[in-house]
């Protein structure tokens, strides 16, 4: 893996190589967030390093137990060479990427119409109650963020659902929300 | 290329009216060159397309929907209606939408009555508001002391997001957020710092982007417009003063392809704030005693003529690049005919060896507009941002079509444009290093180099870089070379000059240099160089230049278009030396539209004269172009014209034929003594057979911040509070 001063290339699909730069904002990117990075700068052509800013962004997110600041996305502008303001307007634009600090499992329970009409409203006050939060808050331990009512994740024949962590459970009641959100670290 | 040019054109129909419009140009472009308006938010001509705001949507025929204009390209046999009601629908929907969140607070906004959101509301949008919900709010955000930001009033049309992407070169500004939630902002508090960023203020076609410094001080229908001519660099950027009760209160572009396109840099739309600094000389003063006191013209003109009369033989004659022509023509007459020789307006230049091989004016060689065709650019000591931020912008677009760009510089700056190779060579070695590049551009073409440079080059190790630029240059058919200000105020100017000028030569390449100040070529034409006389004829006399007058104290000065000693001149020994020789002169008149502290230790009389904007006058460009103003606002207190002044010293010092009864006047004299060297291109006289001095010991060429070229940027509040005036070492 790359370390300062030492040149590091990843050879884009055109087959030409690309150097990510790797100055003192992009140190704060851990070897394994670099390498996940290089996967992705590989599938583009060289100058096309901007298509690899959504996942970076991931990765970047996931190394930081769900959240981005400002100085990890500088952080990805710096390793692939783009403004900075671009790599914001990715992170502010996607729902999936966090851009406060907020617990690290990502829990969005579906309030849409299947959901709503088989009893997601008194799951959500459940979650809420049992959690001490409000949707938008996260436990004070940063255990649990409760992100937002979902709209519609199209899985209405497993209705009422909710997404943690990018994972769909379905047919959820009071008992079996408890039961997952309980076995969150 | 297509064989037969009729293919390049598709036949459309426009409202009723068959046109041929280009293959492959957009709607828009074939309405708008047929006169028929479409309206639109977005869209932009110098900019690329977005299709975002959907107001230019269209009715054409067969096609279900209305269609974007600007994103839907001509097609053979199209129909398109710009007016019918399915279109005219469209738009009057388009703009109920974009009128939901725009607040009505058109009465207390700049943009109010120049504004294309109102404008278009009142043609394409309903008369009765039917939404009744509430509008949302946006935080406005500070992005610097240029711009003010409503951003309540934005509608999205990503136009400031476009620029910085494609014409700065550095995406400043985003689209923060999405839906409803949509932001322009910089996300991260931080200032847009862009030398052209200013431009975004025109660009917006609504209130969200103005200029703060103009915030709340004018209504755009108060005001008059006057055209005008940037002084601080010499691209000759076309401008528009507006003008409300003699003073102007903004400046903005004056479009012209030619030179300028649509923009402005930065410091020249907001340097006009320093024509009403505190420390404007509003009124006429005189030194007696060694206490300043106020007379009257009559009085300070008298005791000015009698100065320079009776210090004639010893008469030191400065003058600033960026005054008008006609001011220096008449100064360069008026410190002739007093019988002084000594006349110089390049005041941070040092080295005048090569003052034979001099040519007519500085210049690039080709016009503005023509960098573009380039195939090839070598620009050596040149920090190409900061002294022609719209040279920049031109360089930027050939680049960015292909032309090979290539730079030679004591710094490694940033040029935000594909570069083909940039070799950082500090001053010392940077002489040096041009030979290098002479030898390899030599070896390459197969020729022998003329002796002086053969015996020069012997001491040089030509290596990859030297041949890397000169490959470079080599590549297409029509190439240049480029001197900028690092290369003129070098020690070794003349040596560079006389390396270049050959490379050119070997090379088939256009020899440009980039003079400093608005008006260099103006000065040279005008005679105020110390050994041609106007028109570029020689000097019958030649005189000292500005180093040898303080070198050799002269008993008095004349010190024209508000020249500072502590800023104008060279690096800290010759500013030194100028301070000295300006402290023991008996005599130091001072033309000037300000007055230092320094300037009243130092001189004896103060004229105080109008600034480039309270004077007609000329200013000829770097391309050659000779571009006139009449005056655009009053001049501040008593301060007169520089030529009004320049005239009545010559009539009180008993010149001859002095009797100009305007600037026109005295233009067209001007005009005809230049006529016979007009048609000669403004490149270096060849055939530098001088020998090649490669600089022994350490040399280093300060480097002039962007807002500190001149006197009126030293003393505009916005630009100096701007990241760029704050912390100049940064920037440079």
């Amino acid at each position: 893996m790359s370390e300062q001063g030492s040149v590091h290339t990843v050879r884009t699909s055109d087959g030409q190589l690309f150097e990510p730069g790797y100055g003192p904002k992009a140190a704060l990117l851990t070897a394994h967030t670099r390498h996940e990075i290089d996967g992705f700068i590989a599938r583009f052509p060289l100058g096309r390093q901007r298509s690899a800013t959504l996942s970076a962004l991931r990765f970047v997110q996931e190394q930081n137990d769900g959240f981005l600041t400002p100085e990890l996305m500088d952080a990805v502008a710096e390793y692939l060479q783009l403004p900075p303001i671009q790599v914001y307007e990715v992170a502010s634009f996607y729902s999936m990427f966090e851009t406060h600090p907020c617990g690290r499992h990502h829990v969005s329970i579906c309030t849409n119409i299947s959901c709503w009409l088989n009893g997601a409203e008194e799951l959500l006050a459940h979650a809420e109650k049992t959690l001490g939060i409000k949707v938008g808050e996260s436990t004070p331990d940063r255990r649990i963020f409760l992100k937002k009512e979902e709209e519609c994740l199209a899985a209405c024949t497993g209705a009422p659902m909710m997404m943690v962590d990018h994972v769909f459970h379905e047919h959820l009641t009071p008992e079996k929300l408890d039961e997952i959100l309980g076995e969150l670290k | 290329m297509a064989a037969n040019p009729q293919d390049d054109f598709v036949n459309v129909v426009i409202d009723g009216v068959a046109v041929k419009a280009k293959k492959g140009a957009m709607i828009i472009h074939a309405t708008d060159q047929n006169g028929r308006y479409v309206p639109r938010f977005c869209y932009h001509d110098k900019l690329p397309i977005a299709a975002n705001c959907r107001m230019c949507l269209v009715e054409v025929e067969k096609a279900p929907k209305p269609l974007p204009a600007c994103a839907t390209p001509v097609a053979e046999g199209m129909k398109i209606f710009t007016r019918s009601p399915n279109a005219l629908a469209a738009q009057k929907a388009t703009m109920e939408f974009l009128l939901i969140n725009h607040p009505l607070d058109c009465p207390i906004c700049d943009q109010g009555g120049e504004c294309e959101l109102q404008d278009l509301a009142m043609g394409f949008g309903r008369d009765v508001a039917r939404y009744t919900e509430s509008k949302r709010i946006v935080k406005d955000k500070n992005i610097g002391p240029l711009i003010s930001t409503d951003m309540t009033r934005c509608i999205h049309c990503t136009r400031c997001v476009r620029f910085g992407q494609d014409i700065a070169g550095i995406q400043e500004l985003g689209t923060i957020g999405r839906g409803e939630h949509t932001e322009i902002g910089t996300f991260v508090e931080r200032s847009v710092d862009h030398e052209l960023s200013g431009n975004i203020i025109d660009l917006c076609p609504v209130g969200a982007l103005n200029s703060k410094p103009f915030r709340f001080h004018a209504r755009a229908w108060e005001m008059t417009q006057q055209p005008l001519v940037s002084p601080h660099d010499g691209t000759g950027t076309n401008l528009y003063a507006h003008v409300l009760r003699g003073k102007v209160m903004r400046v903005v572009p004056r479009p012209n392809e030619a030179i300028n396109e649509t923009w402005i840099a930065d410091r020249d739309r907001f340097s006009y704030e320093g024509i009403y600094s505190p420390d404007r000389l509003a009124a006429p003063m005189l030194r007696e005693n060694g206490a300043w006191k106020t007379v009257d013209w009559d009085v300070a003109l008298n005791a000015a003529a009698e100065a320079l009369k009776a210090s004639a033989d010893s008469l030191g004659v400065l003058a600033s690049p960026s005054a008008t022509t006609e001011e220096l023509y008449l100064l360069a007459r008026l410190a002739r005919g007093l019988g002084g020789t000594d006349i110089d307006h390049r005041l941070r230049m040092s080295d005048f060896r090569d003052a034979a091989l001099d040519p007519v004016a500085p210049g690039l060689g080709l016009p503005v507009a023509d960098i573009e065709l380039l195939s090839a650019l070598l620009v050596v000591g040149c920090n190409l941002r900061s002294e022609a931020p719209l040279l920049a912008h031109r360089v930027r677009k050939a680049a960015r079509c292909g032309t090979k760009v290539s730079f030679l510089n004591p710094f490694d700056y940033d040029y935000l444009f594909p570069v083909t190779t940039r070799v950082v060579s500090p001053s010392t070695t940077l002489p040096a290093d041009l030979l290098g590049v002479l030898v390899a551009a030599a070896e390459a073409a197969g020729t022998v180099l003329p002796a002086p440079f053969a015996r020069a080059a012997a001491a040089v190790v030509v290596g990859p870089a030297h041949r890397d630029l000169a490959n470079a240059l080599a590549s297409g058919e029509r190439r240049a070379i480029w001197l900028g200000a690092l290369a003129l105020r070098h020690p070794a100017w003349a040596d560079l000059r006389a390396v270049a000028t050959e490379l050119a030569r070997i090379t088939g390449a256009v020899l440009g240099v980039l003079a400093e100040g608005g008006n260099a070529a103006g000065a040279w034409l005008a005679g105020a160089v110390p050994h041609r006389e106007s028109g570029g004829r020689p000097a019958v006399r030649a005189g000292r230049d500005v180093q040898a007058m303080f070198v050799q104290p002269r008993r008095a000065y004349l010190l024209f278009g508000g020249i500072e000693p502590a800023a104008d001149f060279g690096d800290a020994a010759a500013v030194e030396r100028a301070r000295a020789a300006l402290g023991q002169a008996e005599r130091v008149v001072a033309i000037t539209p300000y007055v230092t502290d320094e300037l009243r230790a130092l001189a004896h009389v103060l004229l105080p004269m109008g600034s480039f904007a309270e004077t007609s006058g000329t200013y000829v460009s770097l391309d050659g172009t000779w571009q006139s103003v009449p005056g655009a606002a009053q001049p501040v207190g008593e301060s007169r014209p520089g030529w009004k002044i320049l005239r009545v010293l010559g009539n009180l010092t008993g010149q001859i034929d002095f009797e100009y009864q305007s600037s026109e006047d005295v233009l067209a004299e001007l005009r005809a003594r230049c006529a016979a060297t007009a048609a000669q291109p403004l490149e270096p006289a060849s055939g530098s057979a001088r020998h090649i001095e490669l600089p022994r010991t350490e040399v280093a060429v300060p480097d002039v911040p962007i807002y500190c070229v001149d006197a009126l940027v030293r003393r505009a509040p916005a630009l100096q509070a701007t990241r760029a005036g704050l912390e100049p070492e940064k920037t440079l």
